[in-house]
């Protein structure tokens, strides 16, 4: 079998259609929707805030804490049971790790970062929505960061090289597929995320991660847009 | 060959290249990779001569020595006082600065201040590990008793002062409320029920529209519109002859 055409009419190398938004809970110190296809995620910041249990602080750098969570109702199957699971640890730890290498928390001893990631609406990569949604989210927070972390997943889809699969085609069943969750800090092209479930030979990872760099470029602009969209009437004259 | 790659005061995200060249300085907010000056925070830029640095937006207050803010007792220990500062760290009140008069061992120290009340204290020390002490000597310092109290982004707080507490001073004029805006972004207001809530949606206002130009006078016609009262333009002399010096103290303080 030869994947000619995706289910969904885009190219090879095309993104489904994205929207993102900063600032969309009041409460929260930060926060963020990043919708991608059918796929969306809110992620909303609080703190640096004190840091209980104490055995979990550090006196050098304040930690960062992700909380992943899928909705029941936001898969297109059976009911998610709702609280965690083993895959939204792993989710957690990853998204985390993801971020980790960015932001500078060396200003906050002893306090927390709390990243709470929700997802209403699953289709396939919400891992990496979550990920987009949760670095807007601490850039509104006003967390010092080296760059914002964006985020696509990649894969093979029967013989073709595809980018940011959706439920569709990862359970594509009439050849081989992979899916190859990556997260790029877009500014040095270092990656800070990289999972694979599936097979794929090296030739082809290569080019899936090339492709996943450059659409996290133009991810990484839509994100830079939607704060400076937040924040575009707080322009003009200071006081100071 | 240095140049500004994002014009001054524009908002800048982080990872965005705001100078590429040797010649520019890296301030806060900002970190040098290779040649280039990139943005770390997000922020309004403010080339200040050859340095760059971004001016917050949003986030939590970040506690700084010299400050005066409003806290709220969160406990009481043995020799002294622990003050929530709306921020990230918890702040210590000891009985010496707290206190005049000579405690005895041992004594009861919730007469002074318990669990719950709001004080005005200002911040005389900061560690490295974020330990922060507070003092309640100084001007206007005190209990704070009756009067309620909001809360609002803490970057926001020079806007709602305004130079030489122009801003604050104006609302005070024409609500008869006394007003404390702590740099911790915790404001304290008392007066009549109708009036607080006058100085609440002026504050709110405020906060909301920080970015306009003419703030000032645009606020001077909303609450001329409210309270039917004509502010005299040169509020703030006004003020300093009503007598309410602690206040007015604050607002100076503050508007540094």
């Amino acid at each position: 079998m030869v994947y000619k055409q995706r289910f969904d009419g885009r190219k090879f190398d095309e993104t489904r259609p994205i929207e993102a938004k900063a600032g969309v809970i009041a409460r929260a110190d930060g926060s963020a929707y990043f919708k991608i296809g059918k796929t969306a995620a809110y992620a909303a910041v609080y703190g640096p805030r004190n840091l209980y249990p104490k055995f979990k602080q550090d006196p050098e750098r304040g930690i960062l804490r992700v909380n992943y969570n899928m909705l029941p109702f936001s898969g297109q199957g059976d009911r998610v049971r709702p609280g965690g699971n083993r895959r939204s640890r792993e989710l957690s730890l990853v998204i985390e790790n993801a971020l980790m290498p960015v932001v500078d928390l060396t200003e906050f001893p002893n306090s927390v970062i709390d990243v709470f990631i929700e997802l209403p609406e699953t289709d396939a990569g919400t891992r990496c929505a979550g990920i987009c949604a949760a670095s807007i989210a601490l850039a509104d927070a006003g967390v010092v960061m080296k760059d914002l972390v964006a985020s696509v997943s990649a894969g093979k889809v029967d013989d073709k090289v595809v980018i940011d699969l959706d439920y569709n085609e990862e359970a594509y069943e009439d050849g081989p597929v992979a899916d190859i969750p990556i997260a790029v800090i877009p500014r040095t092209g270092q990656i800070s995320l990289l999972q694979m479930d599936g097979e794929i030979t090296k030739e082809e990872l290569d080019k899936a991660i090339e492709m996943a760099k450059n659409a996290c470029v133009k991810i990484n602009e839509i994100q830079r847009k939607a704060l400076k969209e937040k924040y575009a009437n707080g322009n003009g004259d200071s006081d100071e | 060959m240095s140049e500004l790659i994002v014009k001054d005061k524009e908002i800048v995200v982080p990872g965005e290249e705001l100078a590429a060249g040797l010649d520019f300085l890296p301030g806060i907010g900002t970190y040098r990779d290779g040649d280039k000056i990139v943005c770390a925070k997000l922020g309004l830029l403010h080339v200040d001569g050859r340095a760059l640095k971004v001016i917050s937006l949003s986030g939590q207050y970040n506690p700084k020595r010299g400050d005066t803010i409003i806290g709220k007792v969160i406990d009481v220990a043995f020799s002294g006082w622990r003050i929530d500062t709306n921020s990230a760290y918890p702040a210590m009140l000891s009985m010496k600065d707290g206190v005049s008069e000579f405690v005895v061992r041992g004594a009861d120290l919730t007469k002074y201040y318990d669990i719950g009340d709001n004080i005005v204290v200002t911040i005389i020390n900061v560690t490295s590990q974020k330990l922060i002490d507070v003092s309640m000597k100084g001007l206007g310092l005190r209990k704070l008793i009756g009067g309620r109290l909001i809360k609002v982004n803490p970057h926001k707080v020079p806007r709602i002062i305004g130079k030489q507490g122009s801003m604050v001073s104006m609302i005070k004029q024409s609500t008869d409320c006394r007003i404390m805006v702590g740099q911790n972004g915790v404001v304290w207001i008392q007066g009549t029920p109708e009036n607080e809530i006058i100085a609440v949606n002026t504050i709110k206002k405020i906060e909301q529209e920080s970015h306009v130009s003419g703030l000032t006078e645009k606020i001077k016609s909303y609450l001329e519109e409210i309270t039917g009262k004509t502010l005299d333009s040169n509020a703030q002399s006004d003020h300093n002859n009503s007598g309410n010096e602690n206040d007015s103290y604050e607002a100076d303080h503050n508007s540094r």
